[in-house]
C-alpha cells in the first residue's frame, strides 16, 4: 500500500454513551463513512472519507455525533499552509487539475461587511412597515427615455418587455444536472409562490417544469445545451451567460456520471458523455456578435421577452457592461468572484475575478456617467448572503439581486463544497435517485419561500428605518451607505463616504 | 378517520421511525437511555427496504381485521376505527401475529402482542409521523371507511 501523504480532513466524534447504534448515520452517508462493527458491537467511522456535510449530525436521533477538523497538523507555516501542502500531495498523486465546488472559502475582503447603513433620526422620520405601505416590487428591463404621444395626443404607454418581481430577489442559475430534479422543482415552485424567478442554468428545462414557465428564466450558455425554440419561448426571460463569477473565462463542466437518462434528454446530448461548455461562445467575439445573438433570441421569441446578459465581474467589467448595455440587452447580471459553482478548477475559483461590490459600483457609475443606465437593469450576484447584503447591493445601484447559495442552504446544503463528486448527501447536487429522494420538494420549496419572505421583511424594516417606502427610492442611493475601515481608493470606487463624513 | 400513510417516493429507509416508535411506546423518558438501557418497546412500524424501494409498514386498521377475528382471548377490539389490544386480556398466544397479512402485530416480549394504535395513548400525532426526517409518513384523512 502506498504512503498516505495526508491525513483525514475531519474527525468523527461519537459520544458512545448516547450512540444507540441505530445505524441511521451509516444508511444516510453516501461516502460510506460510518459502519457497524459487529465484533466490537459499536459504530465506527472511516474518517478519511468524510466531507463534513453534517448530514449524520443533523439526523442522529440522540445528538451523539460531532464532526470537527482533524487536529493533526503539519508543521506550521504561514506561507506553506496545510491546505496548500495537501493539494500538492493530491496533485502529485493524480496529475490532475484540482476541482472545487461552491464559492471560494479564502479570506478575501468582504466589502458588504465594511459598509454600514443609514437610519432616520428626528428630521425625516422612519417608517413602520407593519403599519404603512412598503413597496418592494421591482420591474426589470429597459425604461422609457422619453414620453411619446400618439396622433390624438394620448400618452403611448407601451413598454419594452420586462420582468415584474414582487421581491427584489431571484434565484440564480443552477442547471438541471448540476442540481437534482427535486431541487429544481423546489426552486420553481418557490419562485411561483413568491412572484419572482428562478433560472434554468445552462442545462435546459425538464419537460415537467414547462408549467412554471411564467416564473422561469431560461439560460443560453456557450454549450447551448437544451436550447430550442420551445425552450426559449417557455420562459419569461432569456439569459445569455457570458461568464460566471466563480470561474470567469471558462465554461461549465458536468461530468458524464451526472448525465443520466433524464439529464441527457433535457440537455439533448448522449447519456454518460461529459457536458463541457466551451470557454467562449464560438459565435461571439465582439459586442456586435453579442448583439446578433441577443436579436436572434429576441426574433425567436417575437420580441416579447427581455434578454439578460450575465457577465462575470472581471477587471474591466464597467467597460464590458457599457458594451453589453449598447448591444441591446435589457438586463445585465453581474456575478462576483465569491459566487458559487457546481464544479470549478480550484485555482480559478480562488484567484480569478473581482468582488461584486466593487464591480457593481463601477458598472452603475459608468452607465450613469454615460447616460445609459435606464437602458438596462442591473442584477447583482455572487455572494449576496443575507438581506442586508441585498439592501447594500441595491443602494450601490442594483435593481435586484440573484441568490443561489442561500437558496441551497435553505434546502439543507451545509457548504461541504463537494458538489463535483455527485454524492450530495442532501439530495441537492446529485443525480443518484436514492440521494435525490432525500430532498422532498414539498418541504424544500416551503423553506425557500420562508427564506425569501423573511429577507423581504428585513428589507422592508431596513428601508423603513431609512425613511424610504419604496425600493425604487433605495436604488443607487449611495448616501445611505458609509464605509468603515476602507481606504480612500476603495471609497472612491464604491462611490460612498466614510463613516463620520 | 385519520390514518398513517407512507409515501414510498419519499421514504429513505433510514429506519428512524422504528426507533421513534419504540421510544414512544416504551417507558423511558430519555431517548438515548431507552435504547441504551433496553427500556424501549418493540417497534410497531417496520421499514421494508432494498432494491431502491423503501416502505415503512404499520397496522392498516383493516375493515375486517384478521387479528381481531382470530384472537382466542377476545383481547383485540376496534375502538373508533383503531384496532387495539387489551393487554390484560391478551394471553400471548400470538395467533394475531401469525394471522396479520401485513406482519404488523408484533410479539413484544412481555407475553403479550402489540401493534400500532396510532399513538392514541401517547397523545397527538403518531411518533413516526412527527419524526420522519423526509415527511414521508403522513397522518391524514383520505376518506377511507373506518
Amino acid at each position: 500500500m502506498p504512503v498516505n501523504y495526508f491525513p483525514a480532513e475531519f474527525e468523527v466524534i461519537r459520544n458512545y454513551d448516547k450512540c444507540i447504534s441505530c445505524r441511521a448515520c451509516e444508511r444516510q452517508c453516501a461516502n460510506e463513512v460510518h459502519y457497524y462493527d459487529a465484533d466490537f458491537g459499536k459504530m465506527l467511522a472511516r474518517e478519511n472519507r468524510c466531507v463534513d456535510c453534517q448530514r449524520c449530525v443533523c439526523i442522529c436521533p440522540t445528538g451523539a455525533l460531532k464532526i470537527r477538523p482533524n487536529e493533526n497538523a503539519f508543521r506550521k507555516s504561514a506561507n506553506y499552509t496545510q491546505p496548500l501542502m495537501t493539494e500538492a500531495y493530491r496533485q502529485a498523486g493524480t496529475g490532475s487539475v484540482l476541482l472545487s465546488s461552491m464559492g471560494t472559502p479564502k479570506d478575501y475582503p468582504v466589502y458588504w461587511d465594511k459598509i454600514l447603513l443609514n437610519a432616520s433620526q428626528v428630521t425625516n422620520p422612519p417608517i413602520d412597515p407593519l403599519r404603512e405601505p412598503m413597496e418592494t416590487r421591482v420591474f426589470l428591463g429597459k425604461k422609457p427615455t422619453k414620453m411619446k404621444f400618439d396622433k390624438n395626443g394620448e400618452l403611448d404607454t407601451t413598454l419594452e418587455p420586462s420582468l415584474t418581481l414582487n421581491v427584489p430577489i431571484m434565484f440564480s442559475a443552477m442547471s438541471y444536472g448540476s442540481i437534482s430534479k427535486n431541487a429544481h422543482e423546489s426552486l420553481a415552485r418557490a419562485a411561483e409562490e413568491l412572484g419572482t424567478f428562478y433560472n434554468t442554468g445552462e442545462g435546459g428545462l425538464h419537460k415537467d417544469f414547462y408549467k412554471y414557465g411564467a416564473n422561469t428564466i431560461v439560460q443560453v450558455a456557450s454549450g447551448r445545451f437544451g436550447v430550442h425554440k420551445d425552450y426559449l419561448n417557455a420562459g419569461a426571460a432569456i439569459e445569455i451567460k457570458m461568464g460566471q463569477g466563480a470561474k470567469p473565462g471558462i465554461g461549465g463542466h458536468l461530468p458524464g456520471e451526472k448525465i443520466k437518462e433524464d439529464v441527457a434528454h433535457t440537455r439533448m446530448i448522449p447519456r454518460g458523455t461529459d457536458a463541457i461548455s466551451p470557454a467562449p461562445h464560438h459565435d461571439i467575439y465582439s459586442i456586435e456578435d453579442l448583439r446578433q445573438l441577443i436579436f436572434s433570441v429576441k426574433e425567436a421569441t417575437e420580441y416579447k421577452k427581455p434578454v439578460i446578459v450575465k457577465i462575470a465581474a472581471v477587471h474591466n467589467v464597467a467597460a464590458i457592461a457599457s458594451g453589453v448595455a449598447r448591444s441591446g440587452a435589457d438586463i445585465i447580471a453581474i456575478d462576483g468572484f465569491r459566487g458559487g459553482t457546481g464544479a470549478a478548477p480550484t485555482r480559478i475559483r480562488d484567484n480569478v475575478g473581482i468582488p461584486i461590490e466593487l464591480a457593481l459600483a463601477a458598472v452603475d457609475g459608468r452607465l450613469r456617467h454615460e447616460g445609459i443606465r435606464n437602458e438596462v437593469s442591473i442584477v447583482a450576484a455572487g455572494s449576496i448572503r443575507c438581506s442586508s447584503d441585498a439592501v447594500k447591493a441595491i443602494a450601490l445601484g442594483a435593481d435586484a439581486v440573484y441568490i443561489a447559495t442561500p437558496a441551497l442552504l435553505s434546502m439543507g446544503c451545509h457548504l461541504c463544497r463537494s458538489c463535483h463528486t455527485g454524492k450530495c448527501n442532501w439530495g441537492i447536487a446529485t443525480q443518484n435517485p436514492e440521494l435525490v429522494k432525500r430532498l422532498n420538494p414539498d418541504i424544500a420549496y416551503h423553506r425557500l419561500v420562508n427564506l425569501v419572505t423573511a429577507w423581504n421583511h428585513e428589507i422592508q424594516e431596513i428601508m423603513g428605518g431609512m425613511g424610504i417606502n419604496s425600493i425604487e427610492a433605495l436604488r443607487g442611493n449611495r448616501l445611505m451607505l458609509r464605509g468603515i475601515g476602507l481606504t480612500e481608493k476603495e471609497l472612491q470606487i464604491l462611490g460612498i463616504l466614510h463613516a463620520g463624513e | 378517520m385519520k390514518k398513517i400513510y407512507v409515501n414510498e417516493e419519499r421514504c429513505l429507509g433510514c429506519h428512524l421511525c422504528e426507533y421513534y416508535c419504540a421510544f414512544a411506546n416504551g417507558s423511558e423518558p430519555e431517548f438515548y437511555k431507552a435504547f441504551r438501557l433496553g427500556r424501549n418497546a418493540v417497534p410497531r412500524i417496520k421499514v421494508e427496504d432494498g432494491n431502491g424501494i423503501n416502505f415503512a409498514v404499520q397496522c392498516r386498521h383493516c375493515d375486517d381485521p384478521q387479528c381481531m377475528k382470530n384472537c382466542i382471548a377476545g383481547a383485540i377490539s376496534k375502538v373508533d376505527g383503531v384496532v387495539k389490544i387489551d393487554h390484560e386480556k391478551c394471553v400471548g398466544c400470538y395467533t394475531c401475529v401469525l394471522s396479520c397479512p401485513y406482519g404488523c402485530v408484533v410479539a413484544d416480549g412481555g407475553h403479550s402482542a402489540s401493534k400500532c394504535e396510532l399513538c392514541t395513548a401517547n397523545g397527538g400525532t403518531p411518533a413516526c409521523v412527527k419524526n420522519c426526517i423526509n415527511g414521508a409518513i403522513v397522518f391524514e384523512e383520505r376518506g377511507e371507511t373506518a
